[in-house]
Formats: structure tokens, C-alpha cells, sequence
């Protein structure tokens, strides 16, 4: 029987599915030129919903309903932050929305379902859990993916994002479904002390191996990183911006259940595999998105390589490992948002600002836009003194101290190689005159503008002082 | 006592960037006035440096230090030597002339132009100061950023090709030097560089630090093989960012130099000092040889530069030939002084001659050699700066081109004849490309009848000219105070390398 206690532990959630419930009806029974209204109750509920994660916080790691649950530290850092890029994501996308009569109220409630399903899979302590999370997410998200039905790409999208989710879920379940035939659980925390004697050995390695690709699919890391690019490209900017942020938070946050929650004691397995996934995540993103014309396209690259360098992290397989990955997952997505949000500050009815061409003399145009992005462009490269370089510099710490110095020399190659493609973005922006007959006309939405600024002068404020960020994602993962 | 005055130098033009940015483009007057006063400010407070650094006493002083990231022990550490000291304050003074030169030249976005130079200085400053490996780096990488943006939206009909050349280039270096800075970091636990200069390595160890660094200030200074991308990032840049450049990033190499392979690998740096040396002849030499046949001002002072800067890597490891085989101190102090006081004085020549070669394109709107001549003529205040810079940069005596060169040939000469007198092909080869160029754009008569047309300089560029002439004279007549400032740090240095640390 679920206790009250039971209850108090998931309040933050309990609530926000009260809150969709009741934003559902609400939208239901709302005039559309009201709905303004809804955008901002929405907002209200994402931070009333933060506020709840951070007072709610227990000094020390919970569990409710038998262990199904976990309140750990780890876990309320994704979720403040994957609440955040959600809050980000609204701000970013009401004019875009407006612009194309997408500004319904369903936007908004699958969203808020889809950050629940991200809060409970960073909090899962259960493998069922953990697919119950992830297909709320998921499920979500090809809603969302297929928003714009109207447009064919978007469709399109939708539906190989669909095929190929369906068939990653598939791969995790018959993973869980072997590591339970091996171990005799679905708890992590029973399993944990299984994997080393598990009866049948073979069986585990088989079922963490299908796990490993179901976590490679949420990450989109290669080679299963196919439906990235079609996605980013094909979904309607908001949702790719929703998709590179709390998703990656997710994604993270699953991987780290699984592999540190259930499977650490078989990280020697797991470690080289996960080693050849950085590398390639690293190696086609970098050298695919090099010759990419459309922007959007080209982050979905750029997220590969981020993919591969979060799991260079991972592979530590330590506390130092797991909170560079995680300083890692937050830096892509306050850069995610950032980007994204430029895009989205910069497109209008009929243009959606997401070719590479369309950034041409921006700083001309709108040197405030300009500048921000290219703040979010050197920051994604890694260049000091930005958020992204202590981010990159923490996972490469971290593969030097797994003594693993060739993945770390691996890793900054491909850096260098990175570099070339946010460099060019910098160039059209700032070096080539801007094409006549371009519109020079910025979205007029204050909020939005304000917001993004901080978001993206929070790169820089980062880089210089990042301490207690670091301090925080050390504090989740030792003791 | 005030003991932030380090932090105040690196902030105060990083944070005076910020009105010259507000200033925007409507009014590019009020971007410059705001820019000189940031730039005039910063000088002023790097000359109380002077007073406050005991010449003496030498060692690392005005020290700072705040822990920056605590779970890492990363500190935000700040200090100066006699060394630093000189470059700090060369770095302000070209600072202040880049901003004059520039006053009316740049016309497009006036207030980013003087936004970037105003924030590259505080950057520079700030790799100077580091006494923390984790801090350096970041000074020494977000350099490139404003250098970047300067070269590629300013820059000549190449620019882009350039600047990118430029910038992933350095990064390239740079980025093996992170993963020796991670790799001394897992060894000690710290980012602090006089911790890591007792740190106890193997040679194994020791060899591939050393091959880590090198290739990022290799990069940097540059040197042979690795100097492809100066001449590029030079023709291409406005003048100011080429006097920037080559006046003080170049340094930033051999500086990283003197406080990472000198200290943290010096038996791996004796182990590789003939490959040193002999890239540095390379670049004495060869590189004097293909600036002779160059058609570009801009790229013939570029590849000077390179041939310059040889000098100075010569007379750094150098010092590592006469302290570990012949335990000759003197001499090895000798070449080390040699190599510092050519450091500062190519600072102030290569940024007086990129000017000069600014205010003839500023007129003509080309660089190419073949388009000048009889210059006297027209402009004989400009021949007679052009003509002394000229003298400075073929090394003749009571110039301060001179000091440094006299002072590292005489310690090469110490360590090996041959190497002395290969080093000494210099003072051949260097005047033979530099009068020759002087000889084909101001001597002769006016075959271009645009250069008939041609003005005298003006009075602000007679402030940057006459500037840049009493620094070079007063190095060459009475480089005594230069000396003196330097020599202790210097000393200390020498000291250093005879420690064995395997």
C-alpha cells in the first residue's frame, strides 16, 4: 500500500499531472485569443514546479513505492534544470508559434507530460520504471514531433522518429527482459548486487547489450543516431529545441540509472563499448556536420558529437565521470537553448531563419542576435573561457583519470575538427555582407529577448565562475 | 597596500570594452575617445608596476591568489616577474598606438573594432599574470576569439581563409597543451605551475610533455615548420590587428615557453635543444631568404618576424646547451637576457613597421612592393621613420634591434662557433631584404603617378611613428633599465634549468 510519505516524495510530479490535467480542460474551455493567458499559467506551473523539486528536497536519498522511486540529489538537478528548458522552450516559442496558428493549447500540455516523463526516469529505481518514464517521454515527443501536420517533413519526421523510437524501446525491453531472466529483479538496487553472481552470466552480458543500445538511441549517439538529423530538421524549431535540451537531460539521466544504478558492477564490460560509441558519436557528427547546409541539420550533428563527448564521461564510470557528464548534459543544453532560441528569435511567418545562408550579414542587421550567437557557437566549439570549454575540459579530466589518455587525445582531434563548422556559422554572421531582400525585421517579443540574452550571457557567466555548478554535480555522485 | 592591481590591468580594459560597445555604431567618435581613455587608463596603471616590482629581489611578486573552482583546486593566481612586467607594459603601449593608428582608418564598426582590441589586451595581460596552468589556458585560447574577429571582418580580400587558418591552427597546438596541462594535473593534484616546476617525471613522461607544449607555442611563436598561418593572418589583417599580433601574441609563444618547458620538463627540453636550435637557424636563415623574394610588404615583415623570433628561441634553449654541457652561467644568462630584450624590441620594430606599411596602404591601397618607389619624395617625414625602423629591423647598432641579436649570437658563439656564425648569417641576410625594401619603395624616382599624389603623414600618425622611434632608440642607446628589470628573473630562470628532475 502507497504510503502518504510515499506521495510527499513525488509531490513534484503528482502535481505537475494534476496542473496538465487541469491546463487540458482549461484550453478546452478557453476562446483562442485568450490563450495568451495559457502560455502563461503554463510557465507559472513549470516554475511553481521547480520550486517544489528544490523545497521539497530531502536531506538525504528517498525512495517511494518500494523502491520503484528515487529522490537522490542527482536526480533533482535534471529535473530543475529539464524543468528550466522547458520554461526556455515556452518563452522561445510563442511568437514562433503565433506566427504559424500552431499556438494551441495541446503544445503545451504534452510538453509538461513529456517533462514528467523526464522526471521520472531520472528518478527511476526500477527498470519498469525506467521504460514507464521513458515512453511517457517518448510517446510525447512524437506527438510533439508531428505538431505542424500540415507540413510533409514534419510528418515525415514524426514518423521515422516513431519507427525507430518504437524499435529502441523494443531492443531496452528485451535487454530488461533478459537481465531479469538472469538476475531475478527489476529493482536496480537488488540488481546492482546480482550482475557479479547472476547465474547465467552470458544472458546479463546479452541483456546489457541491448540496453546499451536503447541508451545509445535516447542519447543519439552513433551508430544510432540516425533519426537525429531528420528529427531536428523536420520537427517545428520548438520541439527540436525541447528535443536537445530536457531529452539530453533524460537521456543522461537514464543511462546513469542503468549503468551505475543496475550494471556496476560489469562496468568492464560495459566501459570499452561505451568507448567506441564516444568515438564514433565524435567522429561522424564532427565530420558530417561539416557539410551541412541547414542549421538545424547541422546542431543534430553537432548534438551527435556532444553525445560522444557526455559518454566520454560515462566511461569513467567514477563519481568524478558521472558529474563531468553531468556538468556536460547542462552545458549542451543552456547552449541547445541558446541556439536554438536565436533561430527562434530570428524566424517569422513564412521564414524560419534555420539555412546557414540565412544568417549572412547578422551582424549588420541585428549586431544583439549576433553576438549571442556567436557567445552559443564558441561555446558548442569549446573555446575558453565559455561554458562548453570547462565542460569538455571536465569529461577529458575525466577519461585521463580512467587512464585513458588516447580518448581523451580522441577526443580533442575531433574537437579541432568541430571547431571548423560553428566557425563558419561566426563568419557568415559576422564576415559575409548580408544578401539583399532579406528581411531585417526581429520578433518584437520583449520577454523573449530578455530571456534569451540571459540565457546565452549565462555561457560566459558560467565559463568564469562555474564552481558551485561543479560543486553541485560532485555533491550527486559521491557518498 | 592595493594587491589587486594584476586583476585591475586584465578587467579594466575587458570591462571597458563594454561602454565603447554601447557607444554603437552612430557614433564611432565617442567608441575611439572611450577606447584611447581605456586604453591610456590601463597603460597608467601598468607603469605603477615599475615602482612596485622589486627589480632585485626577483621571483614571482604582487601575488593574487582566490580559489576559482574549489572541488578542483583550480586558483585564479596571478603574479609577475621582471619578465612579465616588460611585456606587460609593452603590451599596454601598443595598445595605446594601435588605437591612435586606427583612429580614422577604420570606418565600419568602429565601436566592435575598438571593443575587440580593448578586450584582446585585457586577454593578453592576463596569460602574462597566470600563475595558474588552467588560467593561462584560458587567457591564451579566448585570445584567439577577438584576434578572429578582427582579422575576418576588417581584414583584407582573404580574410576569411585567413582567419580561419589562423584559429583553428592555434587551437590545434593548443589543445595538445590541455591534455599535458590534464595529464600534470592527475600527476600533482594542482594547475599550479611552481608546484609542477619541483614535480619529480620520467623522461618518458617529460618527453611527451615537452612535445605537448611545444606544438602549442611552436604554433604560436612560430616557428619552422609550423609558420604557415602568420604569413596569411598578417597580409590579411588590419593594421592594427597585424601590429597586435606580431608586436605581442608572437611573444605569448616564447613566453609559454619560459614558464612551461623551461621549469616542468627541462631535461626533456635539454634532450631536444638541437632540434631547437636547429629550427631556429631554419628560421634565421631560410626564412630570411624567402622574405628577400617577397613581392607583399606585409608578407616580407611577416616573414621577418619569423626570422626574429628565431632569435629569440635560439637564445632561450641556448641556454640549456651552455648550462647542462658546459655549466658556462654566464654565457647561458647571456643568450636567456639576449633572447628577452629581442622579445620586447621586436615587439616595438614589427609593430613600427606594420604601421608604416598601414599609413602607405592607407594612401595607395596596396601592399605590393612594385607599386611604390621615390616615396621620399613626397613624404620625407614618413621616409625618415621608415628608414630608421628599417635600420632597427636589420639589427644596427644603437637601435634596439641590435641588443638582443648581439647579446644571443655572442652566446652562441660560447655553446658552439658554428652556431654563432650561422645565427650571425642574420645580420646579412636581414639587411639585405630590409634595405632592399627600402631601396624599392622610398629611393628612386616616382614611377606610380599616384605615389606623386601621395600626403605626408598627419599629425596623429607622427604621434604613433615618433612613439614607436623613441622606444626603439631609447632600447638601443640605454637598454641598461630593460636589462635590470629582467635580469634577477632571468637568473632565476638559468637556475632553474640546471636542476635535474628525473
Amino acid at each position: 500500500m502507497p504510503t502518504f510519505n510515499d506521495i510527499l516524495v513525488l509531490l513534484p510530479e503528482f502535481y505537475l499531472v494534476a496542473a496538465a490535467c487541469l491546463l487540458l480542460l482549461l484550453d478546452a474551455f478557453m476562446k483562442p485569443e485568450q490563450r495568451g493567458v495559457l502560455h502563461w499559467i503554463s510557465i507559472a506551473v513549470l516554475l511553481v514546479a521547480i520550486y517544489l523539486v528544490i523545497a521539497g528536497q530531502p536531506p538525504e536519498t528517498v525512495t517511494a513505492f518500494g523502491g520503484m522511486f528515487v529522490r537522490d540529489r542527482a536526480a533533482e538537478i535534471l529535473k530543475v534544470f529539464s524543468l528550466l528548458s522547458v520554461v526556455l522552450v515556452f518563452i522561445y516559442s510563442r511568437p514562433y508559434l503565433v506566427d504559424r496558428k500552431l499556438f494551441q493549447g495541446e503544445f503545451y500540455t504534452v510538453m509538461i507530460f513529456a517533462v514528467i516523463g523526464v522526471m521520472l526516469l531520472v528518478s527511476a529505481g526500477n527498470l519498469v520504471m525506467i521504460y514507464l518514464g521513458l515512453e511517457l517521454l517518448t510517446l510525447s515527443s512524437y506527438g510533439l514531433v508531428a505538431l505542424n501536420r500540415d507540413s510533409p517533413l514534419s510528418s515525415e519526421a514524426a514518423m521515422k522518429y516513431f519507427v525507430l523510437g518504437a524499435l529502441s524501446s523494443g531492443m531496452l525491453l528485451y535487454g530488461m527482459s533478459m537481465v531479469y531472466g538472469a538476475a531475478g529483479t527489476l529493482d536496480l538496487a537488488a540488481l546492482h548486487g546480482a550482475t557479479a553472481h547472476a547465474g547465467m552470466p552470458h544472458l546479463m552480458l546479452f541483456g546489457l547489450i541491448f540496453m546499451l543500445v536503447g541508451i545509445a538511441f535516447k542519447l543519439g549517439a552513433a551508430p544510432f543516431h540516425m533519426w537525429i538529423p531528420d528529427v531536428y530538421q523536420g520537427a517545428s524549431t520548438p520541439v527540436t529545441t525541447f528535443i536537445a535540451s530536457a531529452s539530453k537531460l533524460a537521456a543522461f539521466g537514464m543511462a546513469y540509472r542503468l549503468l551505475e544504478g543496475g550494471m556496476a558492477d560489469l562496468a568492464h564490460y560495459w566501459q570499452p563499448m561505451l568507448a567506441v560509441i564516444a568515438v564514433l558519436s565524435m567522429a561522424i557528427g564532427n565530420l558530417v556536420a561539416i557539410v551541412q547546409t541547414n542549421l538545424k541539420r547541422m546542431l543534430a550533428y553537432s548534438t551527435i558529437s556532444h553525445m560522444g563527448y557526455l559518454i566520454i564521461g560515462l566511461v569513467n564510470a567514477g563519481p568524478e565521470g558521472y558529474s563531468a557528464a553531468m556538468f556536460y548534459a547542462i552545458s549542451y543544453a543552456l547552449m541547445a537553448t541558446a541556439a536554438f532560441g536565436v533561430i527562434l528569435a530570428l524566424a517569422r511567418a513564412g521564414f524560419e531563419c534555420e539555412e546557414i545562408d540565412d544568417f549572412k550579414g547578422l551582424n549588420q542587421r541585428s549586431p544583439w542576435m549576433a553576438f549571442l550567437m556567436m557567445l552559443a557557437m564558441f561555446s558548442l566549439a569549446g573555446v575558453p573561457p565559455l561554458y562548453g570549454f570547462f565542460a569538455k575540459y571536465l569529461v577529458l579530466q575525466a577519461a585521463i583519470d580512467a587512464h585513458m589518455l588516447w580518448l581523451a587525445i580522441v577526443g580533442v582531434v575531433f574537437a579541432i575538427i568541430g571547431l571548423y563548422y560553428y566557425l563558419r556559422v561566426v563568419k557568415m554572421m559576422y564576415f559575409d555582407k548580408a544578401e539583399e531582400g532579406v528581411l531585417t525585421k526581429l520578433q518584437p517579443d520583449a520577454t523573449l529577448r530578455v530571456v534569451l540574452s540571459l540565457n546565452a550571457l549565462v555561457l560566459v557567466a558560467l565559463g568564469i565562475y562555474w564552481g558551485p555548478l561543479l560543486g553541485w554535480c560532485k555533491q550527486a555522485f559521491v557518498g | 597596500m592595493f594587491n589587486h592591481l594584476l586583476s585591475l590591468l586584465i578587467w579594466l580594459p575587458i570591462i571597458g570594452a563594454v561602454p565603447v560597445l554601447l557607444a554603437g555604431s552612430g557614433r564611432p567618435n565617442a567608441a575611439r575617445w572611450l577606447a584611447l581613455l581605456f586604453m591610456v587608463l590601463t597603460f597608467v596603471v601598468s607603469l605603477f608596476l615599475l615602482p612596485q616590482y622589486n627589480a632585485t629581489a626577483g621571483g614571482m611578486q604582487l601575488v593574487e591568489s582566490h580559489v576559482w573552482i574549489a572541488s578542483l583546486g583550480v586558483h585564479y593566481g596571478l603574479a609577475v616577474d621582471g619578465i612579465s612586467v616588460a611585456l606587460i607594459v609593452l603590451t599596454t603601449i601598443v595598445g595605446i598606438l594601435v588605437v591612435v593608428g586606427a583612429w580614422e582608418v577604420i570606418k565600419v564598426n568602429t565601436h566592435q573594432y575598438m571593443a575587440a582590441m580593448l578586450v584582446l589586451e585585457g586577454l593578453m595581460i592576463g596569460v602574462f599574470c597566470a600563475t595558474d596552468a588552467l588560467l593561462f589556458y584560458v587567457f591564451f585560447e579566448a585570445m584567439l576569439i577577438p584576434m578572429f574577429i578582427l582579422i575576418g571582418v576588417w581584414g583584407g580580400p582573404r580574410r576569411v581563409y585567413a582567419t580561419l587558418k589562423f584559429f583553428i591552427y592555434t587551437f590545434l597546438g593548443s589543445v595538445f597543451m590541455l591534455i599535458a596541462l590534464m595529464y600534470l594535473y592527475e600527476r600533482s593534484g594542482t594547475f599550479d605551475m611552481h608546484v609542477w616546476a619541483s614535480l619529480p617525471l620520467t623522461m618518458k613522461e617529460q618527453t611527451w610533455l615537452f612535445f605537448g607544449f611545444l606544438i602549442a607555442f611552436a604554433i604560436k611563436v612560430p616557428m619552422v615548420p609550423v609558420h604557415t598561418w602568420l604569413p596569411d593572418a598578417h597580409v590579411e589583417a588590419p593594421t592594427g590587428g597585424s601590429v597586435v599580433l606580431a608586436a605581442v601574441m608572437l611573444k605569448v609563444g616564447t613566453y609559454g615557453m619560459l614558464r612551461f618547458i623551461l621549469p616542468i620538463v627541462p631535461d626533456a627540453g635539454e634532450h631536444f635543444t638541437w632540434l631547437i636550435v636547429v629550427l631556429s637557424l631554419i628560421a634565421i636563415i631560410y626564412i630570411g631568404y624567402v622574405a628577400l623574394v617577397q613581392e607583399d610588404m606585409k608578407k616580407l615583415v611577416a616573414y621577418s618576424s619569423i626570422a626574429h623570433m628565431g632569435f629569440v628561441t635560439l637564445g632561450i634553449f641556448i641556454a640549456f646547451m651552455l648550462i647542462r654541457h658546459d655549466g658556462n652561467v654566464d654565457a647561458a644568462r647571456l643568450g636567456m637576457q639576449g633572447a628577452m630584450v629581442q622579445m620586447i624590441s621586436h615587439g616595438f620594430v614589427s609593430g613600427a613597421m606594420f604601421t608604416c606599411i598601414g599609413v602607405m596602404y592607407d594612401r595607395l591601397h596596396t601592399r605590393l612592393i612594385k607599386d611604390y618607389g621615390g616615396l621620399i619624395n613626397v613624404m620625407p617625414w614618413f621616409g625618415f621613420f621608415y628608414v630608421l625602423f628599417a635600420m632597427a629591423n636589420c639589427g644596427l647598432p644603437g637601435t634596439s634591434g641590435f641588443v638582443g641579436e648581439f647579446m644571443v649570437i655572442l652566446a652562441s658563439f660560447s655553446a658552439n662557433p658554428w652556431i654563432g656564425l650561422f645565427a650571425a648569417f642574420t645580420l646579412i641576410i636581414g639587411a639585405g631584404y630590409t634595405l632592399w625594401l627600402v631601396k624599392r619603395v622610398l629611393w628612386g624616382q616616382i614611377t606610380n603617378p599616384h605615389v606623386a599624389e601621395m600626403k605626408e603623414i598627419n599629425g596623429r600618425e607622427t604621434f604613433v611613428l615618433a612613439a614607436f622611434a623613441a622606444l626603439v632608440l631609447f632600447i638601443g642607446i640605454w637598454p641598461e633599465p630593460l636589462v635590470h628589470l629582467m635580469d634577477s628573473s632571468v637568473t632565476q630562470l638559468v637556475q632553474q634549468l640546471a636542476v635535474h628532475k628525473i
